[in-house]
């Protein structure tokens, strides 16, 4: 497999091709924020929080590492004032769902964001999508997924498969940084309970 | 809608998961909604977990989960038509039909959805009522159309 | 027509075609865009097979309805040949004259041709109206002499020609190399050059290639997609199977929106005819290339316009983008190497290919050749689709083809690039329009939709109403865009309703850098625009909402009130009658009240108010002057007094 040669934070990197900067970068002990990255499933790239300065084809732009394939002469920068105040605002964002995360908690410290910056949300959810995409690829069930678009957007059991899956299951629990996976779940085992209604929309 | 029908959507598309949208919006021009059983038989015939079909199913605007009225009244909301007054529109239809945006009244009889630009655009504010268009219209207009609907 | 076998059998049908077709024979062309649907051009197309027939003339004459001509505003429109006599907001009962006297008597109907509402200058041929003078309509223009459903129509006006001179002339190479000659830019949005795109997609590895159209025009005030698709199939599916050809793909697709159904019907019968006759399908004129087309219908989602979206939602999946590198071109639909172009971009390659690259660069500026199509729409007279070259001022748009701002109003700004774009004050009106000067002003050619504003568009309403669109259409993936859109959208909200704070300026440029710069498509990116353009160009009317609750523009509801003017009124009782909210004191003789904490602010009260007298107004940033007492109150009126 070909070799090549990218700059991290000043340092010289040899990444093999095909490779993410996320990964190159860990490999020299390079550290980058990540929030919806797992190294089991498929990088998704919706928190952005891993974003990094790359100088490519002559422009400079805003890419997130866990995604953006390693290239020859690369130069990345990891940690700038740009970053910085990127990733406190998308913490204070998030943290307007979930105040409570150990983990925006800690980035929260770590890029001085203000917990209180926004006003709170109704949902937990911060859509990292780890729940869903643990289900569809290690476990191959499919019982909790996306539904809607945009702020709108939320995760929803199949009651039908989360009645015969999830009780013996509960793999994606501790995956989930907020508790918006467990209130979910106790919604669905609250309707499967009850008749099966069709859903309205609002 | 009888499952031979949704068979027959489903193989007329050769029964590929890529036209899984496709077969959505055969079946939502058909029946001007899609059912649960609906979308279950589509699961099962093309092997798509019924997650993806839920996802599809609300994140495109184009498909109906319950059951839509006999009319179906789209009020563009594009720029264009937003300058001219869009809103006061909306708000008129809203008055002659009793329903707001997003919502079908008890009898079934309308459906009232925005859409974010038609393309009509030199002639707005535009309202659509089965698929005829009403270009130019104003809040006067929109009082006099809905006289003739059963 | 048989099937055409060769590119000879082709331009010997096309002489035929000509041959039986007399220049001097009458035809009556009628406009029947989507647009003119909408003012009804059926019941005038109904009423016109009529009056034919009642008077003998359907054989004599030929009927013909075509796509959209583009003077929307003006529809619905008759043309009538070999003279040109253009008429305008025919209606069916227009029909018997027009056909006894224009198309009998060779007279003219005085009443339906063009007046210049300035000059009084009227205009009887359709390239003479001031509106069609000014445009270059090299794209459009076939539109008013084709009938769409037609594959004679198109091979008559020269159609396919481009076609042949490729398959017979020119290596793929050489055409790939005659379209970065002639330097032509995406239509669609981003502006890249396309000959870029179709050369890394020809030498992408890949046991397959695709070519797609993007005919999702989901920007709203946008419509030209829609027209060429419906107006002029042919032209491009020819464009479309020519890249083909240069990329080395065999399958195509067309997404287009299912908001439009004539586009969609349309596409459909024309490529089922180019099937039946040869022109799609295996070993097209007998050239070797094998070339299929599918079309697939967009399901009701705008970021699906977006490039690596689109392919999501041609595999079957939701409409999430995906991140870039790899580019589509290298890695698209299935992982093949996938070029994707706009309509558009598309309908230009014939034009390219028939005029050669020294001949299309020769229009248009240093950095963007050829001409580009723009809806010309909002507050403008002439409302419609108008094809200029590339470097006409604003200026020349807004007023010589746009016929200026209706009702005496002023010009404010505008607005182009879609929601991702920016507004142009009255101070860039001469801005010579181009990509980099849209871009370079902090906005975008965008699709080509141009909304213009006047004096009563309150600009911080108009950024709300983008991101409120935006909002919308968010594939919510990404957090700067799901919650970044959001958030702007809450602080504009509260803006416009009289509860913006200070620091709230501040706080949307903060979240715009944050959208601009991490997310992941161009939707979030182009977020931000709307709302740094309206700061940078009209950061008075953000201070006077924040600071004094006012909206200088009378627009915002929370931040005005009605009052009738009690030296101006004369208690004629006509805004209480039209007040649906009975919110107005007043009665004969009597100065009319608004009642302030009963109004609902809907305006019936300023619209039926007489001219003569124009006693209500709005008023906003200050208190609403204290009613007269009632004492006070009555008048005479002045008719009454002598």
């Amino acid at each position: 497999m070909s070799e090549l040669l990218l700059q991290i934070d000043g340092r010289e990197v040899t990444a093999r091709a095909g490779a993410t900067i996320l990964e190159a970068a860990q490999s020299v002990g390079i550290s980058i924020p990540t929030l919806c990255h797992h190294e089991k499933l498929e990088a998704h790239g919706g928190c952005r929080i891993c974003s990094v300065e790359v100088d490519a084809r002559g422009r400079t732009s805003v890419v997130a590492a866990c995604l953006y394939p390693v290239e020859q002469d690369l130069v990345v920068r990891t940690r700038t004032r740009k970053l910085e105040r990127i990733r406190k605002s998308l913490v204070e964002m998030m943290m307007a769902h979930a105040p409570d995360s150990e983990q925006l908690q800690a980035l929260a410290v770590e890029y001085g964001a203000d917990k209180d910056r926004y006003g709170k949300e109704v949902s937990f959810c911060i859509h990292c999508g780890l729940c869903v995409r643990y289900c569809a690829e290690i476990k191959k069930k499919n019982a909790v997924g996306f539904i809607d678009r945009g702020p709108r957007k939320e995760i929803c059991f199949i009651p039908e498969i989360a009645a015969k899956e999830c009780w013996e299951c509960k793999e994606c629990f501790p995956l989930c940084p907020t508790s918006a996976l467990q209130a979910a779940f106790v919604l669905v085992k609250a309707l499967t309970s009850q008749a099966d209604e069709p859903e309205r929309k609002a | 809608m009888t499952k031979d029908t949704i068979d027959q959507i489903i193989d007329k598309h050769h029964c590929e998961a890529s036209s899984l949208i496709q077969i959505l919006l055969d079946i939502q021009s058909e029946n001007h909604w899609l059912p649960k059983e609906a979308l279950e038989r589509v699961s099962e015939k093309l092997d798509v977990p019924m997650s993806q079909i839920r996802h599809i199913t609300t994140f495109y605007k184009s498909f109906s989960l319950v059951p839509r009225g006999r009319h179906e009244v789209h009020v563009c909301m594009g720029t264009a038509c937003h300058v001219r007054g869009a809103q006061r529109i909306l708000d008129s239809v809203t008055e002659q039909i009793g329903i707001g945006a997003g919502e079908t009244d008890v009898d079934l009889k309308y459906s009232l959805e925005t859409v974010n630009c038609i393309g009509c655009c030199a002639l707005g504010p535009v309202m659509v009522v089965d698929g005829e268009y009403h270009g130019n219209i104003t809040p006067a207009q929109v009082a006099e159309t809905f006289k003739n609907y059963e | 027509m048989p099937r055409i076998n060769s590119t000879a059998e082709l331009d010997a049908l096309r002489l035929d075609i000509l041959s039986t077709r007399n220049p001097e024979k009458p035809c009556i062309t009628l406009c029947s865009g989507s647009a003119c649907q909408a003012t009804h051009c059926r019941k005038v197309a109904a009423a016109l097979d009529l009056e034919l027939e009642k008077q003998g003339l359907t054989n004599t004459v030929h009927f013909r309805k075509t796509g959209c001509h583009g003077f929307c505003e003006q529809g619905p429109i008759i043309v009538i040949y070999p003279e040109g006599v253009c008429y305008l907001k025919v209606q069916p009962a227009d029909i018997p004259e027009i056909v006894s006297q224009t198309l009998v008597a060779k007279k003219i109907v005085e009443r339906l041709i063009y007046v210049d509402p300035t000059t009084g200058e009227k205009a009887v041929k359709e390239e003479d109206i001031p509106f069609y003078k000014n445009q270059q309509r090299l794209v459009l223009g076939l539109n008013t002499r084709i009938d769409p459903k037609s594959l004679e129509d198109y091979l008559a006006v020269g159609g396919y020609q481009a076609l042949t001179k490729v398959l017979t002339e020119m290596s793929p190479e050489q055409v790939i190399d005659e379209v970065k000659a002639a330097s032509l830019r995406g239509r669609g949005g981003g502006g890249f050059p396309a000959g870029l795109k179709w050369e890394a997609c020809r030498n992408a590895t890949g046991d397959a290639k695709y070519v797609i159209v993007n005919c999702d025009e989901g920007d709203p005030g946008a419509y030209m997609d829609r027209s060429l698709m419906e107006g002029n199939p042919y032209c491009v599916l020819e464009g479309l199977l020519i890249g083909a050809y240069a990329i080395g793909a065999h399958e195509g697709y067309i997404y287009v929106r299912q908001e439009y159904p004539l586009a969609v019907e349309n596409v459909m019968a024309a490529i089922k005819t180019a099937e039946e006759f040869g022109l799609l399908g295996k070993n097209i004129l007998s050239s070797g290339f094998d070339f299929i087309i599918k079309v697939h219908k967009g399901a009701g989602a705008f970021v699906c316009g977006e490039e690596t979206a689109l392919i999501m939602s041609l595999e079957g999946k939701v409409g999430e983008p995906k991140s870039r590198p790899p580019y589509p071109a290298v890695r698209g639909l299935w992982g093949k190497p996938t070029n994707i172009n706009n309509v558009e971009t598309w309908a230009n390659i014939p034009l390219v290919i028939n005029k050669g690259a020294a001949e299309f660069t020769s229009i248009g500026t240093e950095g963007s050749k050829g001409t580009k199509i723009f809806s010309l729409v909002g507050k403008v007279n002439n409302t419609g689709l108008v094809e200029v070259p590339m470097g006409v001022t604003l200026r020349d748009i807004v007023y010589k083809i746009g016929g200026g701002i209706p009702g005496g109003k002023k010009y404010k700004a505008i607005q182009t690039g879609g929601p991702a774009g920016g507004c142009m004050p009255e101070s860039l009106l001469d801005m010579e329009v181009d990509f980099d000067q849209l871009t370079k002003a902090g906005s975008m050619m965008g699709s080509g939709g141009m909304i213009v504003l006047d004096e009563e568009t309150c600009m911080v309403d108009f950024a709300r109403y983008f991101l409120g669109f935006l909002a919308d259409e968010s594939c919510g993936k990404c957090v700067p865009c799901r919650e970044g859109v959001k958030q702007m959208l809450n602080i504009l909200t509260r803006i416009t309703r009289g509860k913006g704070k200070q620091g709230d300026i501040e706080l949307l440029e903060e979240l715009a850098e944050v959208a601009g710069s991490a997310a992941l498509c161009a939707l979030g990116k182009g977020a931000p625009n709307p709302v740094l353009s309206t700061i940078r160009h009209f950061r008075d009317e953000y201070e006077a909402h924040i600071n004094d609750r006012n909206c200088p523009a009378l627009s915002c509801k929370e931040l005005i009130s009605y009052y009738i003017d009690p030296e101006k009124c004369q208690a004629c009782l006509s805004c209480g009658r039209k007040c649906p909210a009975e919110a107005i004191d007043g009665g004969k003789n009597l100065v009319h009240v608004v009642i302030q904490d009963k109004c609902t602010k809907c305006g019936s009260c300023l619209e039926a108010c007489p001219a003569r007298f124009g006693a209500v107004r709005k008023i906003s940033g200050e208190p609403v002057p204290a009613s007269l007492p009632q004492e006070s109150r009555t008048i005479v009126r002045k008719s009454k007094q002598s």
